[in-house]
């Protein structure tokens, strides 16, 4: 246990909301104006990633997931909290800068239309210089034979390529300056499932071979379940739940973990009594006070409202943010 | 024996060889090939496919808005007993929207961002009843109660863009139910929707097609959703229904090699297998053939682990239960497995 985590993220604060100009600026300070609304993306998040580990995040959309994503992958700066790449601040490790990489949910709108698919793969090793110029067809070529494309591919434009093939070309793009993490934001939402198949077996494969690393950002369960070392839930911005996930899944602690779970569809073809919970994700703008899911929570009591829960070890590897577990804890 | 007439009595639905094309310059593409299905009233039927299966289609050709160059190219849907291919645009109009709804995956589709919801279901009302405006508003109140809306008066007077998009799906639907339609087709309403939103609205629209006797057609390309819903499941590949029957038999006896395929590429179906976590799951080799260059016989025969020379004329409808259809020529037995275990992908 001493050998420090790949990414730490710690304390991790993150808003958006309009950027105050010089007027309203003098407005809020002589209390004319109130202070802008903002939206609360992440409220203090810690977690940690462990070399060779998949970590899944899952939540319901504004959960703040996505932004968690971005906020680890480097491409979002939090207003607080710490960063650790390998127990070192990440802005002082220069490695860190490509041994971060992201796979985005959809390649259409990641993937440059206007350029073949080998310069699309080849630019960022070229940048970082990784590779020489006379390398670059055969280094393509690798990594279009690693995600299961044939070197052809690369003098192709993305467009020509279906769903699942423009999927492995970001994966192809992503590992190209040798990452040990993988950021992957939705990779397989946009695709049909017989196809989400093949790419989710794509990245199995590549983790063995490459003893990579994912952060893997789903709404899906059952492709969470499948792929995943440890899971955590997001709800509004907070981490409620984080534990292995066999132990999530066999027996969540957090109510919103229980409820999602049970909301999940599966394909036991017996009709499912639904048994929902009530009412939708609150504004991120104002939040509940107290734990962010009492209003929702079928057994949030009157501490649940005024105080906010902390994520607690509940069992070895198991933390969850509810007041209901204090008393066992 | 009953006779057709009669027949037509029970069910509310029937559609016969529907056949919808679009003129593309390499010549006409089919999009719906030869679709025949039968749905009774109160009853809900799923129709499953991944993108490019024709399953949307289907919906839009039911109630006849296939634009140019879609056209309809041939076949029959009968809504109980009446013939409705070839009817004069105002004889739609005034079944739309009245005897058949459609829910589309998008709510923005239905609602008009610069009109307040009130006017907007007042006007679906008086579109086909002859109410007045407080009646009607009356209405719609009740379908907003319906479908579950808090505060559905306050809701009445908002605009679209002042909803959450789980409440603009329910808005939707709510004006779909307004006229008390025969049928629903809904078009993956709950696709873009969280699953704790989703499981609310799948749980509500099983109540009201059963309250109200409703016929309803879900489509969608997610067949965990259609196993808690449907009594029925239709399940479509390149533009075809390739197997059909109660939703316990396609989901847990398929007989149709696609079908079996799909199940089983499925993290969920891994892990009923006993899959341990990481190992690989069994995806269907191949991407589905585009339409204007499908492969011959059956479409399926390439992607497919039981195919043999046999499959290259076009494959027979297959009954391995009754009740249960499958255009194969190698039908799966009941209970098999496709293929052997796949080999453990975990890492070292």
């Amino acid at each position: 246990m001493n050998t420090p985590p790949l990414l730490a993220l710690r304390g991790i604060h993150k808003h958006f909301g309009p950027r105050p100009d010089w007027l309203e600026r003098l407005g809020m300070h002589l209390g004319w104006l109130p202070p802008p609304a903002r939206v609360q993306a992440l409220d203090g998040v810690d977690v940690e990633i462990g070399a060779g580990e998949v970590l899944g995040l899952v939540g319901e959309s504004g959960s703040g997931k996505s932004t968690l994503g971005r906020v680890a992958a480097g491409l979002l700066r939090p207003e607080h909290g710490r960063r650790l790449w390998r127990g070192a601040e990440i802005d002082a490790t220069p490695v860190a800068a490509h041994g971060i990489q992201m796979v985005f949910q959809d390649p259409s709108a990641s993937l440059n239309p206007r350029m073949r698919v080998g310069e699309l793969i080849a630019e960022a090793p070229r940048t970082h210089g990784l590779i020489t110029r006379a390398a670059q067809a055969e280094y393509v070529a690798g990594l279009l034979h690693q995600v299961g494309l044939d070197a052809g591919a690369a003098g192709r434009f993305a467009h020509q390529f279906s769903g699942g093939q423009r999927a492995r070309i970001g994966i192809a793009r992503a590992l190209a300056v040798k990452p040990a993490l993988l950021v992957c934001d939705e990779p397989v939402a946009a695709l049909d499932v017989s196809v989400q198949a093949q790419v989710l077996n794509l990245f199995g494969e590549l983790r063995g071979r490459l003893g990579l690393t994912y952060l893997f950002i789903s709404h899906d369960l059952g492709v969470v379940r499948h792929l995943c070392d440890r899971v955590a839930i997001l709800y509004l911005g907070r981490v409620v739940e984080l534990a292995p996930a066999d132990e999530l899944f066999a027996a969540p602690a957090h109510p919103y973990t229980q409820a999602l779970l049970a909301d999940t569809p599966t394909l036991k073809a017996e009709k499912k009594h639904f048994v929902a919970i009530r009412g939708e994700l609150p504004s991120p703008l104002a939040p509940p006070p107290g734990c962010h899911f009492h209003p929702r929570c079928p057994r949030a009591f009157a501490r649940c409202r005024e105080e906010r829960p902390a994520l607690r070890e509940i069992a070895p590897g198991r933390h969850a943010a509810c007041h209901l577990h204090e008393a066992a804890g | 024996m009953s006779t057709p007439a009669a027949q037509d009595l029970q069910t509310l639905l029937r559609v016969e060889r529907l056949t919808t094309r679009f003129r593309t310059r390499g010549g006409d593409v089919t999009a719906v090939n030869e679709l025949s299905f039968e749905l009774a009233a109160g009853e809900i039927l799923g129709l499953v496919g991944e993108s490019g299966s024709g399953k949307s289609m289907t919906g839009y050709s039911l109630l006849d808005l296939v634009d140019p160059p879609g056209y309809i190219a041939g076949g029959s849907v009968r809504l109980r007993g009446r013939e409705l291919r070839g009817l004069p645009a105002k004889d739609w109009q005034a079944l739309r929207g009245d005897r058949i709804a459609m829910i589309f995956q998008d709510p923005m589709l239905t609602l008009n961002p610069v009109l307040r919801i009130d006017t907007q279901m007042v006007e679906t009302v008086l579109a086909h009843r002859r109410l007045t405006r407080a009646e009607a508003l009356h209405r719609a109140h009740a379908a907003l109660v319906r479908v579950g809306i808090p505060a559905a008066g306050e809701r009445l007077r908002s605009y679209p863009h002042q909803l959450s998009g789980g409440m603009r799906q329910r808005v939707a639907i709510a004006i779909a139910l307004l006229n008390e339609p025969d049928l629903i087709i809904a078009d993956e309403p709950t696709t873009a929707l969280d699953v704790t939103i989703q499981a609310q609205i799948l749980y509500e629209m099983q109540t009201l097609c059963r309250e109200a006797g409703a016929g309803l057609i879900w489509i969608t390309h997610d067949l965990s959703v259609v196993a808690g819903l449907a009594d029925r499941v239709c399940v479509m590949y390149a533009g075809r229904i390739v197997e059909q029957g109660s939703t316990a038999q396609v989901l847990e006896s398929p007989a149709h090699p696609y079908t079996r395929g799909l199940l089983d590429s499925t993290p969920a179906a891994a892990l009923a297998r006993g899959h341990r976590r990481g190992e690989a799951l069994r995806p269907i080799p191949g991407a589905a053939p585009p339409l204007a260059a499908l492969p011959a016989g059956c479409a399926f025969h390439p992607r497919c682990a039981r195919a043999d020379e046999q499959c290259l004329p076009p494959p027979p409808q297959a009954e391995p239960a009754s009740g249960q259809r499958a255009l194969c020529w190698h039908p799966l037995p009941p209970g098999a497995a496709l293929s052997g275990p796949a080999a453990s992908l975990e890492a070292p």
